[in-house]
């Protein structure tokens, strides 16, 4: 049986819809059904973070407070969970500890055993001055942009600092 | 911009001819490496002045660079929609830098992320500003990962002398994703499987490749379905062991996934002799007769056909037009032959136009 709406592919989900007296049988496939918002029970090909970034996010709702933020690109643990993605070289080190348990489970493994980059391009872990400074101070001024917004004056005078000094 | 196809050596396609080992099965073989440079944030982070930054640091290294000095530069942000498809069917650019959301041959798009560019050299393309920074890709014909790696580590040291790459002492080179730090390899074939899906051995065999911390995709990578019978079967760990080690145990397990498709497809000849003979006719005879061909279906086809000329069962077909008729029946190759967009009924009808032209001119099909 075809999808009732794109009438492409074959329908997996079927539907028996109420509508006052009236019942009405609707026969999706799985794509049109998510885009109308009906869950199937289909799987969904298993994100490889994902066992790792819910234990993260419980880990983090259990914290008080802030969470771990790079401080180079503001890239915080809570984005990170969301998108899978790091936002710098400096993140490694900002998440070191959630990392590393991390690597371990993806790949078996935190050490690198394969090609050394050459050695004018390896890249001390943490060192803020190899991180270009005109994209910090861009973070740093939406970062402290934010904090005024939010009222968090001790962090936007931190900010505001940080600022200076790179200036 | 309007995408100059001829300017691109070989069009990026130089694997199509089938030159290397076990041509029949394994289509072709890629290397993967993803780099990013030094003092700047990750691409998805960067800001538009930084990724510019990143891809004039590369256009100023690349002239200097052995292998990668000839090479033509595209920028996919300013290429429209079905050039972007294009180079996305050609293996080129993946969905991401295309800004394609959705299966390749609906070509519906996001915008493409700014200063995404490829270079494209012979076998060679060079992403930029992808998810990473870089992500150097080596393409070769037939089964040969220790080639494909040999040709990407020459490339890596001279790119890397020339821009120097974000890495950590114990980590290795630093990716966007984690799962990619360490090696920032991922080593793929492509290979075509029909005897072991027809045998119903495919489902064991994936799930072996899984203990051995491999992973399986379809034609276009990650989260694209499995057509025609082809797969890409690829390391899914890049830490913790060699670029070296990682290629050998990959190309093990290829050596026996071969082994068991020769074996599955002598089990279906002595099996099944005539039932498959007929099959596999009929899909020859659908391709030159058809008048209208989705892309689903040209592949399913494709597959058999390819099937019945490496059994010798339909003679004069050679793998080269195969392969060719696999990447130019696709949609946003029909366009650009066209030279306008297409509905998608009438690419059907483009695309069993183009199949039958081309069996017409190359096949030299004997009954």
């Amino acid at each position: 049986m075809l999808c009732d709406q794109c009438r492409e592919r074959d329908a997996v989900v079927h539907l028996t819809q109420i509508v006052g007296q009236s019942v009405a049988q609707v026969h999706l496939c799985e794509r049109c059904a998510a885009e109308r918002g009906i869950e199937t029970t289909v799987a969904e090909p298993k994100h490889p973070l994902g066992d790792f970034l819910q234990a993260v996010q419980h880990q983090a709702s259990q914290l008080p407070g802030d969470l771990p933020r790079c401080a180079y690109c503001g890239t915080s643990l809570q984005e990170f969970r969301a998108s899978g993605r790091l936002g710098c070289a400096h993140c490694y080190a900002a998440f070191d500890q959630s990392l590393r348990e991390l690597l371990r489970r993806v790949h078996g493994a935190t050490r690198h055993a394969g090609w050394r980059p050459t050695a004018a391009a390896a890249v001390p872990a943490g060192d803020p001055s190899t991180v270009d400074r005109a994209s910090r101070i861009e973070v740093l001024r939406e970062e402290l942009a934010r904090a005024v917004a939010a009222e968090a004056f001790e962090s936007a005078a931190a900010l505001r600092d940080q600022i200076r000094a790179l200036e | 911009m309007t995408l100059d196809l001829s300017l691109l050596p070989d069009g990026g396609l130089q694997w199509l001819a089938p030159t290397g080992e076990h041509a029949a099965i394994v289509l072709s073989s890629r290397i993967r490496l993803a780099r990013n440079l030094a003092g700047f944030a990750f691409p998805p982070r960067a800001r538009e002045g930084e990724r510019l930054r990143v891809l004039q640091a590369v256009r100023q290294a690349v002239p200097h660079l052995e292998g990668l000095r000839d090479g033509v530069l595209v920028r996919v942000d300013e290429c429209t929609a079905s050039e972007r498809l294009l180079l996305h069917e050609r293996h080129l650019v993946s969905r991401e830098l295309a800004g394609l959301e959705v299966a390749p041959g609906a070509p519906t798009s996001l915008t493409a992320p700014t200063a995404g560019a490829v270079l494209v050299t012979g076998d060679v393309g060079l992403m930029v500003n992808e998810e990473d920074h870089l992500r150097l890709q080596v393409f070769r014909s037939g089964f040969d990962l220790e080639g494909a790696l040999r040709h990407a580590e020459a490339l890596d040291r001279g790119l890397g002398a020339a821009v120097p790459y974000a890495a950590h002492p114990e980590f290795g080179f630093l990716t966007s994703c984690p799962t990619n730090t360490g090696t920032g390899l991922r080593a793929s074939v492509l290979i075509h499987l029909p005897g072991l899906v027809m045998t119903q051995e495919i489902g064991k065999v994936l799930q072996g490749l899984q203990h051995m911390g491999l992973t399986h995709r379809g034609l276009y990578g990650e989260g694209s379905e499995v057509l025609g019978n082809l797969f890409q079967i690829s390391n899914q760990t890049t830490l913790g062991r060699s670029e070296g080690e990682l290629v050998d145990q990959l190309a093990r397990v290829v050596r026996r996934v071969i082994e068991r498709e020769e074996e599955a497809r002598r089990v279906l000849r002595r099996e099944a002799g005539y039932i498959i003979e007929d099959k596999l006719w009929r899909a020859y005879g659908t391709l030159r007769h058809a008048r209208s061909l989705s892309g689903e279906e040209a592949m399913q086809l494709l597959s058999g056909v390819r099937l019945a000329a490496s059994l010798q069962l339909v003679t004069g077909l050679s793998v080269y037009t195969l392969n060719k008729l696999l990447i130019f029946s696709q949609t946003a190759h029909l366009m650009h032959a066209a030279g306008r967009a297409l509905t998608e009924s009438e690419a059907s009808v483009a695309r069993a136009r183009y199949v039958r032209s081309v069996l017409a001119a190359e096949a030299k099909i004997t009954d």
